[in-house]
Formats: structure tokens, C-alpha cells, sequence
């Protein structure tokens, strides 16, 4: 399959999730305002205690908002993830994917077609959510490069969770499985550095909160928006998603051709 | 129009221990019609599922429009249009976005593509509901919204799994229009059916598959008088005169049921008419009604599987479908 052509079918195919999205945008808007809840949640419930244990005496919701920007920005593109996982799932029980296996397209362009799709998702969903912490008050220090990193680590995160939902979708028996085994995504981040330091926990949960891949990932943001990036976690985040993204990819293809070849 | 448009030599499939297609072989002619005809869980499914590269099959050769299905899948996908059994439509889309999808991926000159629509949309009689999305339509609707989306690409064979299945007469009558104009403007053309009359009125040749087996080739007539069934109907006006006939005939005629008819086998010709008629009125038997019967698809059926066409095996059935479905998903 020449690649020119896998573009135009992958464009094709976008265009037709783009226009499921705009026909029923009850999913995309749900996705979106989960994690505005929990941004709403954590500031304004917990934010003061949270915040003054974070920074010690005189730190409080201000603070704590700063604190968890960057989670809650994971959140939304983990939170868009999931919605893939149910669209994905519910094309596959549709004939028309047997259609497309009939005609001469890229085999790829179905489902990178549904990752286009996740993308502009998720760029709506980091924009509103970056928005909504503006307007409580939140004041990143981030210069232009690190802005560009910004953009660059939700972009890798973004292709990374979405061909693993992809997957996950492409694997599910229906699509009420597809709904729930990606829902652990948004587990992640509290059991990472996203809500509190993981300094402050018990030694186990401790060790898996250091290690997990979300936790670079967060703290590469942190960094980045408090204008002090580090390369550390920088190099870790992207290796993660990398690593992430290859593997699901192969996975989903191989199990998306043996499901509709039979 | 010598030239076989779809060859398949040996055809073998199995689903573990099941044996779906136990070497099947088939010749379509281009521009010609040949109906698979037989009952559920025969191999009709699993038979089109590998002519149109959707399953790969165990054993044998394929050739469809001059591609050969071990190297040149790409070539049959780019000849073939296909109208499965379970509607192959994104029902999130309108009828016209739909035919829209298949016009980008063909990759049609929009103009081109947006003017074969149109004529498309106007032939299956779906203008109306055009911009309505899909989900809404009914069963016949999705149907010929589903055979218009196999006929945007102008394909040189068509594949047609129980096309009018489940339809109203009035679609059903369409779906069957449509069929005739492919095959007349030179479009090959197979089809599965579960009815006769389908097969009888579509096909130039009809494939009886039983088993996963062809049990039977031919012309709609030549299979018809490979079989006996034919024979003569007496309908009588009472016990007495059922009587009185049955003696005159003797054993050869067998009551209808509990009706006051009887059958007497026989190939309908004018000396057999009269020699029964004869015998009758020698015995002063009066006659309501006669009727000269001769066999259709369904008795070729049983005379050659044992069973009828339309009764159902209903653990095959459950088989096929169990693994349709699976290779749907």
C-alpha cells in the first residue's frame, strides 16, 4: 500500500469521526468536563489543606491549583482516551467495517483515522482545560520553548493513551468492556505525582508512584509550566510514550486485522 | 462473455472440527448470474466471504475479475462490490454522507462521485430520506442505501449475500430491478438466497449447496427436470368419489393429506392426461378440478439433500452465524 494513499484514506476516515463528533457532541462534552470536575473538586474542596501541606505554612488553594494543573491537563487527555476506546469498539461491531475490508484501502487509515480524531479532541480538551484554570486564577511561568514543550509532551501522551485505547477498543468483546478496562487511566494520576507528592506515601504505593509512567510525565509539565524544566523526566516522559505508542500500535493493528479477516 | 469472471476450484473451510466448505467448485461466467442457493449453515456466507477476501481460505484456488486471490487481493477489492448479510452502513451518517464516504475512498472526482450518488440515491428511492442519518431509516432502507454504497465504485462483479432478506415486497421488488439492469449493462453478479423464486427468476445458473457441498449445477430448467415431482392434481366432490378414484387408479395415486384430493406422479403430458381421465370416467368418477404440476426448485431440493430449502437446521444455523458475527467484530 503506497503511503499517499494511506494518508488520503486516513484523512478520509478522520473526516468521518470528525463528523460522528460534531453530529453527537454529548460524548465529546462529557469527556471534556470530567476533568474540569476534578479540577473544581480539588481546588475549591480540598485546595487549602491540600496546598498548605504541599508548600508548607502560608500555601494554600492558589498554590494547589498550581500544583495540580498539569494532572488534571493528563486527565483530560486520558478522560478523551477513554471516549476512543468506546468509539472504536462500537465501529467494530458495525458491518461497515467489513466494508472497508472489502475495498482497496489502507488497511491503517480505520483506525489512525480514530486517532486523528482523538487528537483533535484533545486539543480541545487541554485548551478548555488550560482555560478553566486561567480563569481561577492560575499563573503559569512558562516562556515560549517551554510552552513548545508543553505542546510537544500532551502531543506524544496524547498519541501514546490514544493508540493504547485504540487498541483496548479493538480487543474488547463489546462495547461495555471497551468502556471499562481503559477507566484504570484515570486511576493513574493519583497514584503518581499528580495530587500529592509522592514523597508522602506509604513505601510500596510509594515505589509504583515513582515509577509508573504518568508520573514523568506530570512532573515534565510541572516543570516546564513553572518555567524549570527538567531534562530528566523530560527524556523519561517521552521514552514512556514512545514505548507506549509502538507497542499498543502493533497491538491493535495485528488484533484489528485478525478480528475482521475471521 | 466466455470468459469466467469468478473461478473457484476446491474451496475447503473449516471452523475447528467443523467442516464449513468441503471443496467447492465454482465458474461464473462474465456478465451472468449464478445463485447459491440452500439453507442456513449450507456454506453460502462463508463461501462469499472468500470470493470477496474477507476470510482466507483453507484449501483451493480463487480467481475473481482475472485477480488470483493468494497474491492480487488488492486487485479482486478494487473489482468487487459487496452487500453483506448485516448492514455494512455508518449509521451515524446521513444516506448521502455515506455514499459521500465511499466516493473519498474510491477516491472519485467529487463531481463525479456527488453525480453517481445522486443517480444512485434517485434509483433506490431513498431522495427523501437522503439527509436523514442512517439509524433512522428502516430495514429495507438500510438495505439499498447498503447495496447504492457497493454501487458507487461501478464494480465488475457484485456480491450479493441474501440481498432480499428481511425486505418488504416493495423493496424486494427494487433490490431485484437493480439486479437485472447490473447484469444487463455486463456486471457479474453471485448470489446467496434461502427462495426459490428468487433463484428462479434472477439466476442464469443456480449452485445447490448443502453441507458445504455442491449437490447440484445448472439452468433454473435443467436442474427443474433432473427430478421427478411433477404430477396430476384431482380435486373430488366427496368421500364417495375419492373412493370410486382411488379404486380406478389403483396404488399410484396418494391422497393429499385430509383434503379430497388426489396426486397421480406423472410428467404431464397430453397422453398421460387422458389416459387418467379415461380410467376415471370408465369408473363414472366425476372430476371437480384438474391441475398438472410440474416440479420446482423446491423439489429439486429434496429430492437431491433430503430436505426442503427453506426448513432450517437450526444448530448449523446458530454455527454460521456464531462465526459471522465473530469475524464481524
Amino acid at each position: 500500500m503506497s503511503t499517499p494513499l494511506a494518508i488520503t484514506d486516513t484523512a478520509t476516515m478522520l473526516r468521518r469521526n470528525l463528523l460522528h463528533m460534531r453530529r453527537y457532541p454529548s460524548l465529546t462534552i462529557m469527556l471534556m468536563g470530567q476533568p474540569l470536575l476534578f479540577l473544581l473538586l480539588f481546588v475549591f474542596v480540598f485546595g487549602n489543606t491540600l496546598g498548605a501541606g504541599i508548600t508548607g505554612v502560608g500555601g494554600g488553594r492558589s498554590e494547589y491549583l498550581t500544583y495540580i494543573t498539569p494532572a488534571i491537563v493528563v486527565m483530560a487527555v486520558a478522560s478523551v482516551a477513554l471516549g476512543t476506546a468506546v468509539s472504536v469498539a462500537s465501529d467494530m461491531t458495525q458491518g461497515i467495517v467489513a466494508r472497508f475490508r472489502t475495498m482497496p484501502i489502507a488497511r491503517v487509515s480505520v483506525l489512525a483515522g480514530h486517532v486523528g480524531g482523538a487528537l483533535v479532541q484533545t486539543a480541545l480538551a487541554v485548551a478548555v482545560t488550560f482555560a478553566a484554570a486561567l480563569l481561577l486564577g492560575y499563573r503559569p511561568d512558562a516562556g515560549a520553548a517551554d510552552w513548545l514543550g508543553v505542546v510537544a509532551i500532551v502531543l506524544l501522551l496524547a498519541l501514546a493513551l490514544t493508540w493504547l485505547t485504540v487498541a483496548l477498543g479493538v480487543a474488547a468483546d463489546s462495547v461495555e468492556t471497551a468502556s471499562n478496562t481503559p477507566m484504570f487511566l484515570l486511576i493513574l494520576p493519583f497514584l503518581g505525582s499528580g495530587f500529592v507528592p509522592t514523597e508522602s506515601m506509604p513505601a510500596g504505593i510509594r515505589w509504583f508512584a515513582e515509577y509508573q509512567p504518568f508520573t514523568p510525565v506530570m512532573d515534565t509539565l510541572r516543570g516546564l509550566l513553572a518555567g524549570t524544566p527538567s531534562a530528566h523526566d523530560a527524556v523519561l516522559a517521552v521514552g514512556w510514550c514512545i514505548l507506549i505508542t509502538v507497542l499498543s500500535a502493533i497491538w491493535g493493528v495485528r488484533v484489528y486485522h485478525r478480528k475482521v479477516t475471521g | 462473455m466466455t470468459t469466467s469472471s469468478i473461478t473457484a476450484r476446491g474451496l475447503r473451510k473449516a471452523y475447528g472440527e467443523q467442516v464449513v466448505l468441503d471443496g467447492i467448485d465454482l465458474d461464473v461466467p462474465a456478465g451472468t448470474v449464478l445463485a447459491l442457493l440452500g439453507p442456513n449453515g449450507a456454506g453460502k456466507t462463508t463461501t462469499v466471504r472468500i470470493l470477496c477476501t474477507l476470510l482466507p481460505p483453507e484449501g483451493g484456488t480463487v480467481t475473481v475479475a482475472g485477480h488470483d486471490l493468494a497474491t492480487d487481493g488488492d486487485g479482486i477489492r478494487a473489482a468487487i462490490g459487496v452487500t453483506g448479510q448485516f448492514s455494512a452502513v455508518d449509521p451515524l451518517l446521513t444516506g448521502r454522507e455515506n455514499l459521500a464516504l465511499m466516493s473519498d475512498l474510491w477516491h472519485l472526482d467529487r463531481t463525479a462521485g456527488r453525480q453517481r450518488a445522486e443517480q444512485l440515491l434517485a434509483r433506490l428511492d431513498l431522495v427523501e430520506a437522503a439527509d436523514k442519518v442512517a439509524s433512522a431509516y428502516s430495514g429495507g432502507m438500510v438495505r439499498r442505501l447498503d447495496l447504492a454504497m457497493t454501487l458507487m465504485s461501478d464494480p465488475q462483479v457484485v456480491f450479493l449475500d441474501e440481498p432480499s432478506t428481511g425486505l418488504d415486497p416493495r423493496s424486494r421488488r427494487t433490490v431485484w430491478e437493480i439486479i437485472e439492469e447490473l447484469v444487463s449493462s455486463g456486471v457479474t453478479v453471485l448470489l446467496t438466497t434461502q427462495y426459490l423464486d428468487e433463484a428462479d427468476r434472477l439466476a442464469d445458473r443456480i449452485a445447490l449447496l448443502d453441507g458445504g457441498r455442491i449437490v447440484a449445477e445448472g439452468t433454473p430448467e435443467e436442474l427443474k427436470r433432473s427430478v421427478p415431482g411433477g404430477h396430476l392434481r384431482l380435486e373430488l366432490a366427496d368421500q364417495a368419489a375419492l373412493a370410486a378414484a382411488q379404486q380406478a387408479l389403483g396404488e399410484r395415486a396418494r391422497r393429499v393429506g385430509g383434503t379430497l384430493a388426489l396426486d397421480v406422479p406423472g410428467d404431464g403430458s397430453v397422453r398421460e392426461v387422458r389416459e387418467v381421465l379415461d380410467r376415471l370416467e370408465v369408473a363414472g368418477v366425476e372430476v371437480e378440478r384438474l391441475e398438472v404440476r410440474t416440479p420446482d426448485l423446491d423439489d429439486v431440493f429434496l429430492a437431491l439433500t433430503g430436505h426442503s430449502a427453506s426448513q432450517e437446521s437450526s444448530e448449523d444455523e446458530e454455527a454460521e452465524t456464531d462465526h459471522e458475527l465473530e469475524a464481524v467484530r
